[in-house]
């Protein structure tokens, strides 16, 4: 089935989050650049949940709070201080990367702000040592343009990244702070998108004028996208970290048809029950299945847990209704259950018998529990005060599954599909930085930087094209594969042919990619290094695609060592000259003789092919032979 | 109403009718703004208005003479509600606490944009509420000022409100106190309040109490606990021990300094181990002696003579400036904080001298902070020693002040005073130095 977006009303805004690359954080004078092979020491905290200013708590900080993890921080002196540990007030906001957030402003036609005024985010998951995420808006308005059509900005703000989750477990959970503090630009559209395709090339065009900018990072987590998805008489749910652009049509269609599926369940669910759900009642149905097959719930009872068990009248058949893949109203129960009380999963009896629960306890189940035909039970099983937080929320869901569509954030999975992981925040969690005072963006700083805008990619590939020689298409695949910047790079510190860099980054690394080598692990630090050693004539042209295999698989960092291990780095450039002068010598009789002088060529190539690039030896050996000849002349 | 708005903003403001929180249009040159009406930052330049946009975020909006503000709607005023706290349980013991100001007892003001003292220790009591599961809590606010802004008078008041709490039926007494001059308000206290009865626990945050990381509700739960069960009878410093909101440490009021600007490990026993370590699962007692819980031996001892001077010696320094200083306040005594094993330069030796006869007290300590003062290994040590300098041991500069005044306020003599200073009368100085990091 083709989904008709316009009909169904889809609004879509976008939040597209990239880090900058700027030499220190947004807030601390600690690196931006880290690697996470250090000496780490750890600390450990506990958040609280905060009224707001306007005395309300937050819905997400609630969800977070009842749980009250215990957060344990992994920090490298190298790349977090005291302002990550939140034990030192955040300095001044860091005036390069404002610069850069106003840059982009100006590019999309945003109008600044002006006067910046810092705000803290209420977040107390533990991502921010804080338990708020600081915050700003540089601009608002302006607008992007996608096929003729313009898509509104709302706002550019400038924040800090969270710490990166190591990982989360009952009741505790572990964040590395080497993260935290970057600057992060936010770009947000209106909500006015209408289909998949808009959404992507939206989002493209964000990108691109980002990537204009020239100080954004690339690569894998730079950039995070989010997605503020609703249809009609659905619900405005927001998906975070969509990571690739590719994904964002995926995500949309299946967040349409997942809310097209809980309307028509609510529908069916209201015309069955009429009514609302019965009072939360879970039972202890430990006993049905004390000599259970079910491995799961054998490994629960063993701990010392018990089953629990939650009646939903009237949601027979309607739990387990898969109409798009993954797109199922348990898939949504087991989630909250997960997500409120961390249990492994839950059974509903849409599926079962199965899992090892056999058909005799099913028909027991459904008769202590007085469900019929047209009923569903929910069976958790694990310690019982999580067993029953897991059915609450499961109640909780499947009375929102009476109502519609709920307001809450989701996660992107690689799939294209979304899941549930908290309440959608409210305006509630937002108060002022008062640590720093407020920042002024005049008119003169704004005309200064107006006078001196980056050029756009386009401009950019229509620059490199005629500078280069290179083809629009090649450059264009630069830009598209976000290798335009290295490309830069390797050509402005290197000798290396502009021919060769630019279709060894695509040509060649989408090969090697399609032969399974994991390309991803060839860093910018790495690609720059292989081009200076190759133009230092330290390994042959001949030999890029190896030595990128082999830096790619190996996931190496020091490519030098890499080639001399391969053996190609084993050629003396002077023994080469001493062998040449060698041979010109013994042949020197024929020198004039310019296929003597091929044959020659083919002796040295059949001696270093590989370990030294043939126009380095063609190069070597027309001197000597000029040399020689000229001598004899002279 | 003004919002901290001058000028043309003020104007613009008032001729639109609108109040802080109210919902308005600001139309400038340069757009159109929509949103609420924010208090204006006090260190903002004075022509910008501050909106809250409906997502949230606040802006500064420049306005000039042709810039209109247009009142939309009225709006509620931000207020703190506090959450309902639990009923008492009469089975638990009984804990004051008192709320003299400072960061643990600070909130945003949203209205200023800064942080100041306006949540009274009930509304702690609600944002902290494992604390009545602990004890029965009655609290009051005794006053409200940041701790730079103590002097003896509200150490005085502190001390003779806690003395007639220790002589009512409370198990224990907790103070919330700034930081910044906790150190010196426990010294105080340890002075006048001899052997009490019962814990006497002063209590700060590094950040403040409405942020969802602040180190007050730790600080607050373990003070409570200490001063409902501890059986150590002191008055003391409950602060985290590090970095992790797991140790709190107890550490004896005159023995404690803070050493950090700004980190919640700020405060340290110097010369000697914190009284105790508290965690979640108990409290490990850490000091070899101790006052302990109800004895009858209290002595309520009032009065501060701020005829002193706490001065710290740098190279260079003139002798004049101890000269100048000893007429103009009318000074009795002077502590000071001296290099190393305890000096000031030879040029001292003149003034010193003059003032001993004069029958001013001064007292020898090292602004190495770690480490007892030693006269006696230098030449230049035995001349101030006989110059009448007294050292006073390994007693921290701050307590050695706080100790003069108490001292001047109940010895007239010389000699008496120089006795009690050089007498360890509640821990403050002697035993023994131990490497660091050991024991």
């Amino acid at each position: 089935m083709v989904l008709d977006y316009e009909r169904l009303g889809l609004k879509v805004g976008l939040e597209i989050h990239r880090q900058l690359n700027t030499a220190r954080k947004l807030f601390c004078p600690c690196p931006t650049e880290y690697d996470e092979s250090g000496e780490k020491i750890s600390f450990t905290r506990f958040l609280r949940e905060a009224q707001s200013e306007l005395g309300e708590l937050d819905p997400a900080a609630v969800f977070e709070s009842r749980k009250r993890k215990k957060i344990v921080y992994r920090m490298d002196r190298r790349s977090a201080c005291l302002v990550e540990l939140d034990e030192e007030p955040p300095h001044t906001l860091n005036g390069e990367a404002v610069e850069i957030a106003l840059t982009a402003a100006l590019l999309m036609g945003s109008t600044p702000v002006d006067e910046i005024h810092v705000m803290r985010k209420i977040v107390v998951d533990g991502s921010n040592t804080a338990g708020f995420q600081r915050t700003c808006v540089v601009a608002t308005g302006g607008r992007v343009v996608v096929d003729g059509e313009a898509i509104p900005i709302q706002t550019i703000t400038l924040e800090e990244d969270a710490a990166r989750l190591v990982e989360s477990s009952r009741g505790v959970v572990e964040y590395d702070l080497s993260r935290l503090g970057i600057p992060l630009i936010e770009v947000a559209t209106a909500p006015v998108i209408k289909s998949p395709e808009q959404a992507v090339k939206a989002a493209k065009a964000i990108g691109d004028i980002l990537r204009a900018t020239g100080k954004v990072k690339r690569g894998l987590g730079t950039v995070r996208q989010d997605l503020n998805i609703s249809i009609r008489d659905g619900a405005l749910v927001e998906v975070k970290g969509v990571q690739e652009l590719e994904l964002i049509d995926d995500v949309v269609e299946y967040e349409v048809r997942r809310q097209l599926h809980l309307l028509d369940v609510s529908k069916r669910l209201a015309a069955r029950l009429g009514g609302g759900l019965p009072a939360f009642n879970p039972v202890d149905v430990t006993h049905l299945f004390t000599d259970t097959k079910s491995k799961v719930i054998r490994r629960s009872l063993d701990a010392g847990g018990r089953v629990m068990a939650l009646l939903l009248p009237a949601f027979a058949g309607l739990i387990s209704e898969e109409p798009f893949k993954g797109v199922r109203l348990g898939a949504e129960l087991a989630a909250y259950a997960k997500a409120w009380a961390e249990v492994e999963g839950i059974f509903h009896t849409d599926e079962l018998p199965g899992y090892g629960i056999t058909s005799e306890e099913v028909a027991s189940l459904r008769k202590y529990m007085g469900a019929g035909d047209a009923d569903a039970v929910v069976l958790v099983a694990d310690l019982e005060h999580y067993a029953v937080e897991a059915l609450r929320a499961v109640y909780e869901r499947a009375a929102e599954a009476l109502r519609g569509v709920p307001n809450e954030t989701r996660a992107a999975r690689q799939d294209g599909s979304t899941v549930y992981i908290r309440p959608r925040p409210g305006a509630a969690r937002m108060y002022p930085e008062t640590d720093i005072p407020p920042i002024p963006i005049t008119e003169n700083y704004l005309e200064e930087l107006k006078s001196r805008l980056p050029e756009t990619l386009d401009r950019l590939a229509e620059r490199l094209s005629r500078q280069y020689g290179l083809s629009r298409q090649l450059v264009q695949e630069l830009i598209d594969r976000e290798r335009v910047e290295i490309f830069m790079e390797i050509l402005g510190k290197t000798s290396a042919s502009p021919t060769v860099v630019a279709t060894t980054l695509t040509e060649t690394l989408t090969s090697l990619a399609r032969d399974g080598v994991d390309v991803g692990r060839l860093g910018e630090r790495v690609l720059l290094e292989v081009f200076q050693l190759l133009s230092e004539g330290v390994f042959s042209k001949e030999m890029l695609r190896d030595v990128l295999a082999r830096a790619a698989s190996e996931g190496v960092s020091d490519v030098r060592s890499l080639v001399s291990s391969m053996g190609l780095a084993a050629v003396d450039l002077e023994e080469v000259r001493r062998y040449v002068d060698e041979l010109v010598e013994r042949n020197r009789s024929f020198l004039g003789d310019e296929r003597a002088v091929k044959r020659l060529m083919g002796d040295l190539m059949k001696r270093y092919r590989g370990r030294v690039d043939g126009r380095l030896l063609h190069q070597i050996l027309s001197e000597r032979v000029a040399a020689r000849t000229g001598a004899a002349q002279g | 109403m003004d919002g901290g708005y001058t000028g043309l903003c003020r104007r613009l403001i008032s001729e639109a009718g609108a109040s802080i929180g109210d919902e308005v249009l600001v139309v400038t040159r340069k757009g159109e703004y929509r949103g609420f009406l924010m208090m204006r930052y006090e260190l903002g330049a004075a022509d910008h208005i501050v909106l809250k946009l409906a997502n949230g975020y606040n802006i500064g909006v420049k306005v000039w003479d042709d810039s209109r503000v247009v009142k939309l709607s009225e709006s509620r005023p931000p207020s703190f509600r506090a959450v309902e706290p639990p009923p008492p349980d009469p089975g638990l013991p009984h804990v004051a606490v008192i709320s003299t100001g400072g960061t643990i007892a600070s909130r945003v003001d949203y209205r200023t944009g800064g942080v100041r003292p306006a949540l009274t220790a009930s509304d702690l009591l609600s944002a902290v509420p494992e604390l009545s599961g602990i004890a029965r809590i009655s609290a009051e606010v005794l006053m409200s000022i940041y701790s730079e802004n103590m002097n003896p008078r509200n150490w005085a008041l502190m001390a003779e409100r806690v003395d007639s709490l220790l002589r009512s039926d409370v198990d224990g007494v907790v103070i919330a106190h700034g930081t910044d001059t906790m150190g010196y308000s426990a010294a105080a206290l340890s002075f006048v309040l001899q052997q009490p009865p019962k814990p006497v626990v002063l209590v700060g945050s590094q950040r403040s109490s409405d942020r969802p990381s602040s180190d007050a509700a730790l600080n607050l739960v373990a003070a409570v606990d200490i001063a409902a069960k501890a059986p150590i009878a002191e008055v003391g410093v409950c602060m985290h021990l590090g970095h992790s909101d797991d140790v709190i440490a107890f550490h004896r009021g005159v023995r404690v300094v803070k050493l950090h600007t700004s980190s919640r490990s700020a405060f340290k026993s110097v010369n000697c181990e914190p009284l105790a370590l508290w965690t979640r699962s108990g409290l490990k007692i850490q000091a070899e002696k101790y006052h302990r819980r109800g004895g009858d031996d209290y002595r309520f001892m009032p009065g501060f003579d701020e005829r002193a001077l706490l001065l710290k010696f740098y190279p260079g320094m003139s002798p004049e400036v101890l000269e100048v200083l000893r007429e103009r306040l009318c000074l009795r005594g002077v502590v000071l904080e001296g290099t190393g094993l305890g000096h000031v330069s030879s040029s001292f030796i003149p003034t010193l001298k003059r003032l001993r006869d004069e029958g001013v007290f001064v007292g020898m300590t090292s602004q190495c902070r770690y480490g007892r003062v030693d006269m006696l290994v230098y030449d230049n040590g035995r001349d101030l020693l006989r110059a009448g300098v007294v050292p006073l041991d390994n007693m921290l500069a701050e307590t050695a002040l706080v100790k003069l005044m108490w001292v001047l306020a109940r010895a007239e003599e010389y000699e008496e005073v120089k006795r009690l200073m050089a007498t360890n009368l509640v821990g403050e100085m002697g035993g023994r130095s131990m490497p660091e990091g050991v024991g």
